[in-house]
């Protein structure tokens, strides 16, 4: 299982990769092998509010359907709409081009209840 | 044939199975509180004989459409069926109202699941078409509770007067919990009103929904509403009647976005009013939001061709509350009927329904209105149903009728009470001029 040592992790298997007020937000590599195949990306739209732990969208595999939570509260800044043509994108490369959302930090202190990628690994194994 | 999976032996060996006694045993965890006294005060059972005896009875209080001259429209109209449709349905391995998850057993469902969504795409010229809803009136609720998901933070609905009052009370009861605001606009000569329309855009405006035939048979200009929806960058949908397709601009010419309509008179009985078929379609950039489910074509892994439901993931059986819709079950049974009709009509078959529903109806619009007191109610150019100004309310002509065995329409009073003097009067191709000549007999005579 790919944990990179970089990111930090929610409870709800996302990654989430700060840099200055913004963090990218994704799936981690257990998340899409638990998901299987993935079919379609639903994600919001940019300028939406997300709360903490909020569903932002949607992520479909071909036996189930799974809620995009965004570990932090903030504005939307960008989606990865590349994915409404490359879903798969998640399945292979979910922590660079298969990134979902991109959230404006507006309290850095939410960080600080994710995981770091040991206790992460600890937490998925 | 009665219906019952399991005889007395399957449950005996079923329970040895699981190691339980008594079938009762089963249900020892719910407490006696809830359990009740279920005896129920029922009659003692009745044999084959008698049990047809009795529903003879009851059935023998009804009027049925065949044993009358029928006008009846609003919705559900008496097209013909042929034989073939209700032999092939009957058939035992369609005899099931659910849905086919397990694609395995359920292959030739599936595949005639698949050829009514082809049907009905091939006739409303839309790119995707869903694998059934329940009827018109919860396929429009549906058509803008997916509106609303396309538009996401648009809340207000335009709905055409014309459209049906049943399906516009079925939408109110979904909108009402749903944050969903329904504008009404007005209609003129029985027409949407464009001009009203144009001010009742806002930019909260999600989408334009307009019936055409509508609700009083005329034709809306439905293309026009479609290019004046999207330039407001708002959705337009349109009800239709799927018979009128055949000779009408279809949703498709029209450039709609979603389009419904009610299948019951495509191979579908009257059935006292239900169970109906609800059609549903869109555009393909929209099938991710849209409700119920689709049969897909694929392939196995051996490269034979087999089919499989596709979307259901979204469904309620995961999604629960956060669905696209909760459409639980489906009509495939109805869908099937309908399936076989268009297949045995054919592209010609179907015009020919359409073109003499048209013609008869003209004929008996005209005799009628040539009647001193009776005229048109409005000059709209109409399909198989229209309106007619009668001289003393429609509901005393109705019940006249009756006694002389025809179903003379419906009375526009019931749904708008300064309408009661307006009798609505469909007319398929099952009408013969007799009929026709005998009910305008009938009117003039009162």
């Amino acid at each position: 299982m790919n944990i990179p040592k970089e990111l930090k992790y929610s409870e709800s298997h996302e990654w989430v990769k700060i840099d200055g007020d913004v963090a990218t937000i994704g799936i981690s590599d257990f998340a899409q092998s638990e998901l299987g195949d993935i079919v379609f990306v639903e994600l919001p739209e940019a300028g939406d509010e997300v709360a903490k732990d909020g569903s932002c969208g949607t992520i479909e595999a071909v036996k189930t359907v799974s809620d995009l939570n965004s570990p932090i509260s903030g504005e939307i800044l960008e989606v990865n709409e590349v994915l409404e043509d490359e879903p798969t994108l998640v399945n292979t490369d979910c922590y660079e081009s298969g990134w979902l959302i991109k959230v404006k930090i507006e309290n850095a202190s939410e960080l600080d209840g994710l995981m770091d990628a040991e206790a992460y690994e600890k937490f998925a194994g | 044939m009665p219906y019952l999976p399991h005889g007395n032996d399957d449950i005996k060996q079923m329970l040895k199975k699981i190691g339980v006694d008594r079938f009762e045993d089963l249900l020892k965890n719910i407490p006696e509180v809830l359990k009740g006294d279920v005896s129920l005060d029922l009659p003692g059972a009745l044999s084959e004989l008698e049990i047809q005896q009795e529903m003879q009875a009851l059935l023998a209080k009804n009027t049925a459409c065949h044993q009358t001259i029928s006008f009846l429209g609003a919705g559900a109209y008496d097209h013909f069926i042929p034989q073939v449709v209700d032999f092939i349905i009957s058939r035992p391995e369609f005899a099931t109202a659910y849905t086919p998850y397990q694609a395995e057993v359920s292959q030739g469902t599936l595949q005639a699941m698949y050829e009514f969504q082809s049907l009905i795409c091939e006739l409303t010229e839309m790119d995707v078409s869903n694998a059934s809803m329940y009827d018109a009136a919860t396929a429009m609720a549906e058509a803008v509770l997916m509106a609303k998901s396309i538009k996401r933070k648009k809340n207000e609905i335009i709905v055409s007067q014309a459209i049906h009052p049943l399906y516009r009370m079925t939408l109110e009861t979904y909108a009402e919990s749903l944050n969903v605001n329904l504008i009404d606009c007005p209609i003129k000569d029985d027409l949407t009103d464009k001009d009203a329309l144009e001010t009742l855009f806002t930019e909260n405006t999600a989408a334009v929904i307009v019936q055409s035939p509508n609700f009083f048979g005329c034709i809306e200009d439905t293309a026009t509403f479609s290019i004046n929806a999207h330039d407001h960058d708002t959705l337009f949908i349109q009800g239709v009647d799927p018979i009128s397709l055949a000779i009408l601009k279809t949703p498709g010419e029209a450039d709609a976005d979603i389009a419904f309509g009610e299948g019951q008179s495509l191979g579908n009985h009257l059935n006292f009013g239900g169970p109906y078929l609800g059609l549903f379609t869109a555009k393909q950039e929209y099938v991710r939001k849209m409700p119920g489910r689709i049969a897909g074509m694929t392939e196995d892994t051996d490269g034979n061709r087999g089919y499989v439901l596709t979307l259901q993931t979204r469904e309620q059986h995961i999604r629960r509350e956060k669905a696209t819709s909760n459409i639980c079950s489906n009509e495939a049974l109805c869908a099937l009927a309908a399936t076989v009709y268009l297949a045995l009509m054919g592209r010609s078959g179907l015009k020919q329904v359409a073109e003499l529903s048209v013609q008869k109806a003209h004929y008996l619009q005209e005799k009628i209105s040539e009647l001193p007191g009776y005229s048109t109610a409005n000059s709209a150019p109409f399909f198989k149903e229209f309106v007619i100004e009668t001289p003393i309310p429609a509901k005393e002509i109705i019940q006249k009728a009756v006694d002389q065995a025809i179903y003379a329409g419906i009375d526009l009073g019931t749904y708008f009470p300064d309408r009661k003097n307006q009798l609505l009067i469909a007319v398929t191709e099952k009408r013969t001029k007799a009929e026709m000549d005998r009910f305008v007999e009938f009117l003039a005579e009162l």
